[in-house]
C-alpha cells in the first residue's frame, strides 16, 4: 500500500488506542465544584432520572488496561499498523501457511510414497494393499465426494465411478490422467437443427439404448444423426470416443437424465461437463492412490 | 392532542404494538427454519421456492432486527427522547412518515425476499430501490430525533439519548456506504465495490449494524427503562462517559474479524482482532451500569418479572461482549468460524439481550401509553420470562456444543493427514441439537403469545386518553 494510507491508518488506529487511555484519565480527574463521589450529579431528567457521581470500578479499569497493552504487543509483533510488517515477519498466506504445509509434508509424504512405485493394478486388488485402499478412499471422502458421492455413485451431471463405463476411458493410466490433469467435456447446443429435427434424434438416440421408440420418428432421427454432426464425436454406430470425452449412447446409461425430456434438453441446450484437475493440490504420490482406489470401484 | 403541551405518543403507540407482531412473525419464520433443518425433507415445505430455506433465512433476520428489532428502538427512543427533552417530537407529521415509511420497507421485504429478489449482501439483503426508500426514512428519523434534542428544556442531553443519537447517525452512513449499488433492473443491482474490498465493506456495515444497531441502541434502552422500573439513580456517570466514547470508536474497527484467513490483508484482520479485544472493557461498562444501578434494590428482583427481564438481558449481554472478543481471537475463530457456535453467539445477543431488553422496555412502556400503571396481568410476564429464558438457554447451549462439536470434527485428521470425518458426518452428528435448537425456539415464540395476549388486553383496558402526555414544567436544578 502506498505510504499515505500506510499513515493513514496508523495515525487513526493509534490515536484510538491513547484516545481511550486518554479518555479514561480525563474522566476519572476530579473538578471543582463537582457532586462528592457516591452522591448523584445533580442533574435530573424526566422527574425522577439521577446519576451517581460514582468512580469507574477498579477491576474494570484493570481489564480495560491489559486489553490495551495487549493491543500495543500485537501491533509490534504482528502485521496490522500498515506496512509494518511487525517484529515477528509473521504473515498468514507467508509464513503460517508455508510453515504448515511444510510440517504436514515431513509428517505425511513418506506415508503416501511408500506406495508411489506400485501398479495401480496391484495396488486395487491384492490383499497386502489394503491399507492403501484405505487411504485411497479417505482422500475420496475429502476430494471426490462432493460431486461423486460417498460411495462413488454419482449424481447427475456427476458420473457413476462404480459401473466400469468410462467417458474417457477406464485404464489406469486413463483414469489417472483424468484425475490428476482434469477433463472439460462439451456438448454443443443443437437448438438451430429446430423443434422436430431435435425430436427425431433424441428418438434414434433412444432406440440404439434399446428403448421402446415410434419406428418411423426414430428412422428420421437417424437421417439427423448421420448428417448434422453427432457422428463427429459419437461415431457412426454411436458408441462414443474415450479421446473426447463423446459418450457411448448404447449403453442405457445417461450422465444428465435418460429421460425423453432430458435428452432433448442435452440436444438443445448442450452440456458442459468439468472434471477439475488435482495433480497441484494434491501432488503424484496421492493422485496415485486415488487412481487405485477409484479403478477397484469398478472391479467389485 | 396535536398542542406543544403534549407528548407524541401516538407513533410509540403504534411502533410498540407493531414490536409485538413482528416479534412473532419474525420469530415464527426463525421456527420455521429451525424445523426445516432439524427435518430437511418434509413434504410441508419440500419443493416450494418460496419457502426455501436460502429464502426464508435472510426473511427471519431482517424481520427480527429490522422489523422487531427497529420498531422496538422507533418506539423507545421516540418516548425516551420526548420524556427526557420534556419536548414534543419535532417536525410534526414526519414522525407519522417513519411509521409509515418503515411499514412500507417491512412489507416490501416481506415480498421480495421469498421471491429469492436480493443482493446477497448478509443483513442487507434488499435491493436497492427498497434501500433508497430506508435511507430516506432514516434520515427523516434523524431529523425527528435531534430536532427535539435542540427543543430540549434541560440543558444537559441524557446519556440513553447520547446512544440513540449515535445509533442513528451511524446506522445512515453504514447503510449509505455499503448499499452503494449499481442498478441494472428495478429488482437487481451490483455492488458498487469489487472482490475483497466489498467483503471488508460488508463487513465493517454488518459488524457495525451489530455494534451500533443491536448494541448501543438498546443500550439507550437499557439506560432509561432500567433506571425507571428499578427507582434508582444510574450507577456512574463517570463510566457512562467512558464507555460509550470508548464503546463507539473502537467498535468501528471490529469489522475484519469476520474474514479471518480469508483474502483479506493480514493487516486488517490484525486491526480487526485487537480492537474486537479492547471492546470487551467498553462492552461491559454498560453492563456494569445497568445492573449496579440496582444496588441498594436488588430484592425488587424477586418480585418485579419486568425488572427481571431487563437485568437478565444485561446477564446475556454481558456473556455475548465476552464471547464476541474471544472469538475474534485467530486461534479461537480457526475453530469456531463457520460452525453453529457462531449462530449460537449471535442468538445469545438477539434473543437474550435484544429481544429480552425490549421486552422488559415495553411491559414499562405499554401500559403507561394506554393510562396504565401496569400490564393486564403481572403473572402472564412472570410466564412470558421463564419461558423466555429457557427458551434462550436451550439454543445457545445446543448450538455451542453442536459448533465445537462441528469444529473439532472438521479439523480431526487420521494418521496419514486425510480428513478424519466428511462433511456430512459433522451434519448427521448435529441432528440432535437442531432438535433442541427447533425447541429452544419454539419456547422462546410462546412466550411471544403471551406478551400478545397481555398487550392486547392491557390496551382493551386501558383509555389512550388517560395516559400521562402532558409535558411537566421545566425542573429545577
Amino acid at each position: 500500500m502506498s505510504a499515505f494510507w500506510s499513515g493513514w491508518i496508523i495515525i487513526l488506529s493509534v490515536a484510538n488506542i491513547l484516545g481511550c487511555v486518554w479518555l479514561i484519565w480525563w474522566t476519572m480527574r476530579r473538578r471543582t465544584g463537582e457532586a462528592a463521589q457516591g452522591d448523584v450529579t445533580g442533574h435530573t431528567w424526566d422527574g425522577d432520572l439521577q446519576e451517581y457521581n460514582n468512580p469507574l470500578p477498579r477491576w474494570w479499569l484493570w481489564l480495560f488496561y491489559i486489553t490495551l497493552i495487549f493491543a500495543v504487543g500485537y501491533l509490534a509483533l504482528y502485521p496490522g499498523l500498515g506496512d509494518f510488517k511487525g517484529v515477528l515477519g509473521w504473515s498468514s498466506q507467508g509464513s503460517q501457511y508455508t510453515a504448515e504445509m511444510d510440517k504436514a509434508a515431513e509428517k505425511y509424504d513418506p506415508i503416501f510414497k511408500q506406495y508411489a512405485t506400485v501398479a495401480v493394478a496391484d495396488l486395487a486388488s491384492k490383499p497386502e494393499y489394503q491399507e492403501a485402499r484405505n487411504m485411497g478412499k479417505r482422500l475420496f471422502l475429502t476430494y471426490c465426494m462432493q460431486c461423486h458421492g460417498s460411495d462413488g455413485g454419482g449424481a447427475r451431471g456427476f458420473p457413476n465411478l462404480k459401473d466400469d463405463e468410462w467417458q474417457w476411458g477406464g485404464s489406469a493410466d486413463q483414469i489417472k490422467a483424468s484425475i490428476a490433469n482434469g477433463r472439460n467435456a462439451v456438448m454443443p447446443a443443437q437448438a438451430h437443427l429446430g423443434e422436430e429435427k431435435v425430436d427425431q434424434a433424441a428418438a434414434y438416440v433412444m432406440s440404439l439404448a434399446g428403448r421402446n421408440v415410434d419406428a418411423a420418428e426414430a428412422a428420421a432421427g437417424k437421417e439427423v444423426f448421420m448428417t448434422a454432426g453427432c457422428i463427429g464425436c459419437h461415431g457412426m454406430d454411436g458408441t462414443g470416443n474415450p479421446l473426447l470425452g463423446a459418450p457411448n449412447l448404447t449403453d442405457n446409461i445417461w450422465l444428465y437424465g435418460g429421460s425423453a425430456g432430458a435428452i432433448k434438453q442435452t440436444l438443445h441446450k448442450g452440456r458442459a461437463g468439468v472434471m477439475p484437475a488435482q495433480q497441484d493440490l494434491l501432488g503424484d504420490e496421492k493422485v496415485h492412490l486415488l487412481t487405485a482406489y477409484v479403478y477397484s470401484l469398478s472391479k467389485q | 392532542m396535536e398542542s406543544q403541551t403534549t407528548y407524541n405518543y401516538k407513533v410509540v403507540r403504534q411502533f410498540s404494538i407493531m414490536t409485538v407482531v413482528w416479534g412473532i412473525v419474525g420469530m415464527l419464520v426463525g421456527v420455521v427454519i429451525a424445523a426445516q433443518l432439524a427435518f430437511p425433507d418434509l413434504v410441508l415445505w419440500d419443493g416450494i421456492p418460496w419457502l426455501s430455506y436460502g429464502r426464508l433465512r435472510p426473511l427471519h433476520t431482517n424481520a427480527v432486527i429490522f422489523a422487531f428489532g427497529g420498531s422496538a428502538l422507533f418506539a423507545t427512543s421516540y418516548y425516551v427522547v420526548q420524556r427526557t427533552c420534556q419536548a414534543r417530537l419535532f417536525g410534526g407529521p414526519l414522525a407519522a412518515f417513519t411509521f409509515w415509511g418503515w411499514t412500507v420497507v417491512i412489507l416490501l421485504a416481506a415480498i421480495t425476499l421469498p421471491l429469492g429478489i436480493t443482493s446477497g449482501k448478509e443483513y442487507a439483503e434488499l435491493e436497492w430501490p427498497i434501500d433508497l426508500l430506508i435511507a430516506v426514512v432514516w434520515v427523516v428519523y434523524a431529523v425527528v430525533f435531534f430536532g427535539t434534542i435542540m427543543k430540549r428544556k434541560a440543558k444537559h442531553i441524557y446519556v440513553a439519548n447520547w446512544f440513540f443519537g449515535a445509533f442513528i447517525l451511524t446506522i445512515a452512513v453504514l447503510h449509505i456506504v455499503n448499499s452503494a449499488f449499481v442498478p441494472v433492473t428495478l429488482t437487481k443491482g451490483y455492488s458498487f465495490y469489487p472482490g475483497a474490498i466489498d467483503a471488508m465493506v460488508q463487513w465493517w456495515y454488518g459488524h457495525n449494524a451489530v455494534g451500533f444497531f443491536l448494541t448501543t441502541a438498546f443500550l439507550g434502552m437499557m439506560y432509561y427503562f432500567i433506571p425507571k422500573q428499578a427507582g434508582r439513580p444510574v450507577y456512574s456517570y463517570r463510566l457512562s462517559v467512558v464507555h460509550f466514547w470508548a464503546l463507539i470508536s473502537t467498535y468501528m474497527w471490529a469489522g475484519p474479524h469476520h474474514l479471518h484467513y480469508t483474502a483479506l490483508p493480514d493487516w486488517a484482520q490484525s486491526m480487526g482482532m485487537v480492537f474486537s479485544l479492547i471492546l470487551l472493557a467498553p462492552s461491559w461498562g454498560g453492563m456494569i451500569n445497568g445492573i449496579m444501578t440496582l444496588s441498594g434494590a436488588w430484592h425488587k428482583l424477586r418480585t418485579d418479572p419486568v425488572l427481571k427481564f431487563l437485568i437478565v438481558s444485561l446477564s446475556f449481554y454481558g456473556m455475548s461482549t465476552f464471547e464476541g472478543p474471544m472469538m475474534s481471537i485467530k486461534t479461537v475463530n480457526a475453530l469456531s468460524h463457520y460452525t453453529d457456535w457462531t449462530v449460537g453467539h449471535v442468538h445469545s445477543g438477539a434473543l437474550g439481550w435484544v429481544a429480552m431488553v425490549s421486552i422488559g422496555s415495553l411491559y414499562y412502556l405499554i401500559p403507561r401509553l394506554f393510562g396504565k400503571i401496569e400490564m393486564y396481568s403481572t403473572k402472564l410476564v412472570e410466564v412470558h420470562f421463564w419461558t423466555a429464558t429457557i427458551g434462550v438457554v436451550l439454543y445457545i447451549a445446543a448450538m455451542w456444543i453442536a459448533g465445537v462439536m462441528q469444529g473439532l470434527m472438521w479439523r480431526a485428521v487420521n494418521a496419514d493427514g486425510t480428513l478424519t470425518y466428511s462433511f456430512i458426518e459433522s451434519v448427521e452428528r448435529t441432528y440432535p441439537f437442531y432438535y433442541v435448537r427447533l425447541l429452544g425456539g419454539a419456547l422462546f415464540l410462546t412466550g411471544m403469545f403471551f406478551m400478545a395476549y397481555n398487550v392486547w388486553k392491557t390496551a382493551a383496558q386501558g383509555n389512550v386518553s388517560d395516559a400521562d402526555d402532558i409535558i411537566a414544567a421545566p425542573a429545577a436544578h
